[in-house]
């Protein structure tokens, strides 16, 4: 980014809503000068204070750390004082930037939306305090360096419900826990001091709306400008429940995933119709002849029915296995052997990060020189 | 009509402090804001907190610390308090939750910050008032029976009965428009700071001054006003902070000759000096021609000395503030900035268990004037400020409630602040914008109310906030509406902002010394003899606010020639 270009002007295209008036949405523009790469939330604050005050828009910090500004533009969600009027211009298709706001979630006013009915309704559904383990200590609890760190990802959250906004699963799925309380979850679940991670595991993974539900998509990775990506902290609480908890749910989450990871272990791909019946069976080739897994293919047949009909699926190609080299069976399993075989588990984590060469030397050590002087 | 035991305004770090410790000491609560109470300027607090919990440290030594910080100014019981009762405080947050930053051995790690004489800032690596804040709501969430939340609520004034006794406020819901009286025992102002009267600030849009100018309309006076706090550390290009850990993780700040100038102005702390140290350094240099930048007007601060890892692990929200807003990778090259406003030590004045002069009504956090801070805050004092002061107006308005009965109110203020509104609504478009307004009282007060100021300086900023204050009872808005009307608002905004700016720049004119952040170019010594004294405004009608005095508590530290 050159943060010496000159001003110069950008069309903001903003979806207004006036619930005082009791007319539909409605697209107001505005034209403002600044220079590229200051936000869309500075162009928003230009139209309001020159031109109409009246357009509706929470923002308090104006430095991406308080969460009030979440909104889409041009398509994304996000933060609009954390995007470049540039950047945004750069995604808009004809030459003005499209702010509106958030989905997921009713509109108040304008971009301002109802985050109590949405997001703070979810976060309280993950029991979202510390259950300290008792006795409390008298001091600290003594915990290990890198937990801490390491809950400080979901710590950064600040609640802005960009992820919220735009997540695949919940728009289907309303009832869906979501992104941001999921996330908000691994906080106290990764945090040693918690004194009930297995109840909230269980309750997670027995929860029909739960972490099972999402669908890997990616879309709060990409809209979460603190870089706490949820669904990875969602992944990470499925392996504590599954792995670690050996929490068996009946949502059949954990067996579905395992006979994934199987699969893709022996064949090197999928094989989509044995993935289903050791889903609900257990996972191995005796899966599908459990009593469980009949019950519950009986009752998928409809959707199986309708899917071969309206040619979704062709029955030859599923049932049979997909065909790799075995080279390439080979390579995937030695990245399964290579991951496996790793004392620590590797994790995603945002603050757990940097060059080995650094780790050598004393931490801040030119801080301890001058103080003492 | 809501009545409550104990309502507090203001649900940043000490408003929901003080609402937890109410709550625990089993009456009613309620907590009002106008923002969701994670939004609160409070969630921007990066470097840290400050408490002696280190077992070679002594809760002495950082009131010794922050006593000298204060340049003499600070109420010595308030800062034996604040320092003793930090570590108890500091250890009930890591109870609840705070994600607090480790050493090798588990235990809480600290790092260093200005002014300071041992490592003693505890801290998440650059978003501790986040992660307290988040916690602290978190714990609200978990008392939801006992605490009610008025979240989105617009106070726009302290109701006060015939005894000048406060028995509650007047507030506007944000989402709907209604205007609702609130009845309480006693109210806790927690309302936060001022930051947007200078243009540019670090503070957030919403700390307009409101709780301040609401206790000085109400009577209450206002104390150490001329104190401002400019931060060393703000980027040049729009004020937005880099917090203090930087310096204390080891950055050196460098001018246009490349020379870490701190050599000449503190050889013993360097950097690390206090803030109205090191920002007059700044300036010095600046205003001598040493300064970098397009024209002059900043200062190299080079993180690049500290090693990449810890940068990334502890200060991840400045390498994110250096890379989105100033194009920079603090990692790879120095960052420009300079100093800016940052923090007001004065407020509405209180003792140590937070009550002010009108009964009933107490203060707390950046609104309060306790005065710990006294003519310079220590960097991650604000925070146990917050906390403690939050903690014991909560405690001591409880027990107080306990022995009251609930007062009555009626709707004359209501009637009064809903006319008002609807005569900001109604007025025609023929004088000033609000936001023309405001642009103008920021520039001012951040040319002469600042880092260095004189007579001739301040006598101006006081005529032009005189001026603004004519023109302001004429600024139009364009929102006619009910539902989030947030133009109307900004306009009693700004009405709070002028009062308070005038109380800041008659206390600074009357100050004729140099103390703390107050330097005076035309009397640039400190004289204890004369001045070693707050001072007190107070409303005075439409009239110039009239000043007083009061004592300084001194109880174990004679001033002394204060060095770094
Ligand atoms: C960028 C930055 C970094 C900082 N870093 C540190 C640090 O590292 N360490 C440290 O000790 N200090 C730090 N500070 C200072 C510290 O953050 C603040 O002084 C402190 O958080 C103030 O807290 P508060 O609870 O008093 O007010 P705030 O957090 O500002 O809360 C004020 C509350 O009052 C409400 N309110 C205001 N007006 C009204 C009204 N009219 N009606 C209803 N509600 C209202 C608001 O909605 C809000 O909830 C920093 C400050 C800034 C600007
Ligand atoms: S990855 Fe999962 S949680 Fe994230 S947006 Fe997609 S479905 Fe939602
Ligand atoms: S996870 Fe990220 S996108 Fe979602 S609410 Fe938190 S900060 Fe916002
Ligand atoms: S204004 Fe605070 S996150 Fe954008």
């Amino acid at each position: 980014m050159d943060t010496r270009k000159p001003a110069q002007d950008f069309t903001l295209r903003i979806r207004r809503y006036d619930p005082d008036s009791g007319e539909a949405p409605y697209w107001d523009e505005h034209t403002v000068t600044l220079e590229p790469h200051r936000s869309v939330l500075e162009g928003l604050l230009q139209a309001k204070a020159k031109y109409d005050g009246s357009i509706g828009v929470r923002c308090s910090c104006r430095a991406a750390i308080c969460g009030s500004c979440g909104v889409r533009i041009n398509d994304k969600p996000g933060l609009a004082c954390h995007t470049h009027l540039e950047e945004a211009l750069k995604r808009s298709k004809d030459g003005k930037i499209t702010v509106e706001p958030m989905g997921n979630m009713p509109v108040i006013k304008d971009l301002i939306v109802d985050m109590d009915a949405v997001h703070w309704k979810k976060i309280n559904r993950v029991t979202p305090w510390l259950i300290g383990k008792t006795p409390v200590p008298e001091r600290e609890y003594v915990v290990d360096r890198v937990s801490m760190v390491d809950v400080t990802q979901t710590m950064a959250c600040i609640q802005c419900g960009a992820c919220v906004s735009d997540c695949l699963s919940m728009e289907v799925d309303p009832g869906f826990i979501g992104p941001a309380a999921l996330a908000k979850a691994y906080r106290f679940v990764g945090d040693p001091r918690d004194a009930e991670q297995q109840q909230r595991l269980k309750d997670l993974a027995e929860d029909p709306n739960g972490i099972y539900n999402c669908t890997h998509c990616f879309k709060c990775v990409e809209a979460c400008p603190k870089g706490v990506a949820p669904m990875n902290q969602i992944m990470r609480l499925r392996r504590r429940a599954g792995s670690d908890h050996h929490i068996d749910d009946r949502n059949n989450g954990h067996r579905h995933e395992a006979a994934f990871v199987t699969l893709v272990k022996q064949g090197g791909l999928l094989h989509e119709a044995e993935l289903l019946p050791r889903s609900y069976g257990g996972d191995s080739w005796f899966g599908k002849f459990a009593p469980k897994a009949g019950a519950e293919l009986v009752s998928s047949l409809p959707v199986i029915t309708k899917a071969v009909l309206r040619r979704k699926v062709n029955p030859k190609l599923a049932l049979v296995p997909h065909k790799i080299p075995k080279q390439d069976v080979k390579a995937v399993r030695e990245i399964f052997d290579t991951i496996g075989s790793r004392e620590e588990r590797y994790e995603l984590n945002l603050y757990v990060v940097g060059d080995d060469k650094d780790l050598e030397q004393p931490v801040a050590g030119a801080v301890e020189d001058r103080s003492t002087t | 009509m809501p009545s409550h035991d104990v309502l507090i305004i203001g649900a940043g770090l000490a408003g929901q402090r003080a609402a937890l410790a109410a709550a625990q000491a089993g009456v009613t609560v309620a907590i009002m804001s106008k923002v969701h109470p994670v939004r609160s300027h409070s969630v921007a607090a990066a470097g840290g907190i400050n408490a002696a919990v280190s077992v070679t440290d002594d809760w002495r030594s950082h009131a010794y610390d922050t006593v000298k910080g204060s340049d003499f100014l600070g109420d010595q019981d308030a800062i034996e308090v604040m320092c003793s009762e930090a570590p108890a405080e500091v250890m009930h947050l890591e109870h609840i939750g705070v994600t607090f930053h480790r050493n090798d051995d588990g235990l809480l790690d600290l790092r260093a910050f200005g002014g300071a004489s041992v490592k003693r800032t505890a801290y998440v690596a650059d978003i501790t008032g986040q992660a307290i804040l988040h916690v602290l709501y978190e714990q609200l969430m978990k008392h939801s029976d006992t605490v009610d939340r008025y979240e989105e609520w617009f106070t726009t004034s302290l109701i006060l009965d015939d005894e000048g006794t406060c028995t509650g406020c007047v507030a506007r819901n944000i989402r709907t428009g209604d205007m609702e009286v609130f009845t309480a025992k006693n109210v806790i102002l927690a309302s936060g700071g001022a930051g947007q009267i200078w243009k540019p600030s670090t503070n957030a849009l919403i700390c307009t001054a409101d709780g301040i100018t609401q206790a000085y309309r109400a009577g209450v006076p206002l104390m150490d006003m001329e104190m401002i706090q400019y931060h060393p550390t703000t980027l040049l290009e729009n004020g937005f902070l880099i917090t203090e850990g930087a310096r204390g993780e080891g950055a050196h700040l460098l001018n246009s000759e490349g020379e870490r100038f701190m050599e000449k102005y503190a050889p013993n702390k360097m950097e690390l000096a206090s803030r109205d140290v090191v920002s007059r350094a700044e300036q010095t240099e600046i205003n001598e021609g040493r300064g970098v930048g397009e024209d002059g007007a900043g200062i190299y601060l080079d993180i690049t000395v500290v090693p990449k890892k810890r940068t990334l692990e502890a200060l991840r929200e400045i390498v994110n503030i250096g890379k989105d807003f100033a194009g920079v990778d603090i990692t790879k090259e120095p960052i420009l900035i300079r100093p800016g406003q940052h923090y007001i030590m004065g407020g509405v004045k209180t003792d140590v268990d937070g009550a002010t002069p009108v009964p009933g009504l107490y203060a707390a956090g950046e609104v309060a004037c306790v005065s710990v801070h006294g003519g310079n805050r220590l960097g991650a004092n604000s925070l146990l400020d917050t906390l403690i002061f939050g903690r014991r107006s909560g405690e001591h308005a409880a027990e107080r409630a306990k022995s009251m009965t609930m007062p009555t109110n009626d709707r004359t203020q209501l009637l009064k602040d809903e006319a008002e509104i609807k005569e900001i609504i109604g007025r025609p478009k023929t004088g000033r914008r609000v936001s023309e307004i405001k642009d103008e009282l920021g520039t001012v007060m951040n040319r002469y109310v600042a880092v260095f100021r004189d007579e001739a300086g301040l006598q101006h900023a006081h005529e032009v906030v005189r001026r603004l204050k004519e023109e302001a009872k004429s600024a139009y808005i364009d929102d006619q509406g009910t539902v989030f009307n947030q133009d109307v608002l900004g306009a009693i905004e700004l009405g709070y902002m002028l009062d308070a700016a005038e109380c800041c720049v008659v206390a600074a004119l009357e100050r004729k010394e140099s103390r703390g952040a107050q330097f005076r170019t035309d009397f640039p010594e400190r004289n204890d003899d004369e001045w070693q004294k707050h001072i007190n405004t107070s409303i005075n009608g439409d009239d110039v606010p009239t000043i007083h005095y009061s004592p300084v508590t001194i109880t174990q530290w004679q001033p002394e020639e204060r060095k770094y």
